[in-house]
């Protein structure tokens, strides 16, 4: 009952948080809202006893990607244009809302322990994982060691992110002149 | 920023600090949580704050745009050589087990290097982009002044401009 009412308050207050950003339109404002969006995110799947991913949504979300939003934000104009609202865009995404609400419900319940994610390759980890890994943090063994493909192609990913947008932004290791470019 | 006594001093406790704690995170990842990722973010964090403080040009000067597409690479390298070592000591592709003797002791090296590449790659993408961002001409006034004003400063002595020109090239 308890967790119900902080999840209720986290769940209200990242909806609110949602909601403001999109009325936002100064883009700084946007950024600041989006960092407490990942901030508060990242409160609540402590909540649910995530913390691994907690703390990944608290370094990549709340910190960086804020830090990369206020760098993008100084090549671009600060305010946002105002549009009138387009029905067929707003149908598409009311939609696609409703779509994936109705899939929730087909979900299993949290914590349901005959939930297929829980019986397949789970139990294997959970209970051998201290001896044929043995390092006391289960998500780091499945991550490295039993997943370590996976999250090889999760780098290689970054990688390969990484390498395209430096090229599109080419000529940043060059140290820049005054004005020729401005 | 650079002018202001409260960031500088401020930033300088706090650089080495995050640093600190992101190779704690690096490196307690196997006991808690943690690991290459989130510590690789934490890491960057400290030269993004340093660049932002200090001009992106004392920023560059810490770490080089070169050396940071290099280590972009090194870490991906290190990621694929772990995998590919186990390959050669006649296991599979990313088989930690036969790297030593006792396999768990060689699933520990295995997680430790993995970790370590997965660091290196994220800390030098997230400092790369920052780089890359940062390093064009402003469009806004955000990060411009302190740069504008060192390269003002930079031009009364010609020489040192044009050798580090000649040294990035």
């Amino acid at each position: 009952m308890n967790f119900f009412v902080v999840d209720s308050l986290l769940m209200a207050l990242l909806t609110i948080i949602a909601i403001m950003a999109v009325r936002q339109q100064r883009l700084l404002g946007v950024i600041i809202l989006s960092g407490s969006y990942s901030l508060i995110a990242a409160t609540w799947f402590v909540v649910l006893d995530a913390v691994d991913v907690a703390f990944t949504e608290a370094a990549v979300g709340a910190g960086v990607s804020t830090v990369l939003a206020l760098a993008t934000l100084s090549q671009v104009p600060d305010q946002e244009k105002k549009r009138p609202i387009e029905p067929l865009p707003l149908l598409v995404a009311v939609g696609a809302g409703l779509l994936l609400l109705l899939a929730v419900v087909d979900m299993p319940s949290f914590e349901d322990p005959t939930a297929p994610v829980h019986t397949h390759v789970a139990p294997h980890y959970i209970t051998l994982s201290g001896s044929e890994i043995g390092v006391p943090n289960i998500v780091t063994s499945v991550l490295s060691s039993y997943r370590g493909f996976d999250t090889f192609g999760e780098v290689v990913v970054v990688f390969t992110a990484a390498i395209s947008v430096l090229i599109v932004l080419a000529g940043w290791t060059r140290k820049r002149k005054s004005k020729d470019r401005a | 920023m650079q002018d202001d006594p409260v960031i500088r001093v401020v930033s300088k406790i706090l650089i080495p600090t995050i640093m600190l704690f992101g190779l704690y995170v690096q490196f307690h990842g196997d006991f808690g949580p943690g690991g290459g990722f989130q510590a690789g973010v934490i890491f960057a964090s400290a030269f993004l704050l340093n660049a932002i403080v200090f001009g992106m040009n004392k920023g560059r000067h810490v770490w080089s745009p070169a050396f940071v597409l290099q280590c972009i690479a090194l870490g991906v390298l290190i990621y694929g050589g772990t995998g590919v070592a186990g390959m050669v000591l006649s296991g599979n592709f990313l088989d930690y087990n036969v790297l030593l003797t006792d396999p768990v002791a060689g699933q520990h090296m295995g997680i430790l290097l993995i970790e370590f590449g997965v660091g290196l790659t994220v800390a030098s993408v997230m400092v790369g982009l920052f780089f890359a961002f940062a390093s064009r001409p402003a469009h806004n006034r955000l990060l411009a002044q302190d740069d504008v004003r060192q390269e003002k400063a930079q031009k009364t002595k010609p020489n040192a401009t044009a050798k580090t020109k000649g040294a990035s090239k």
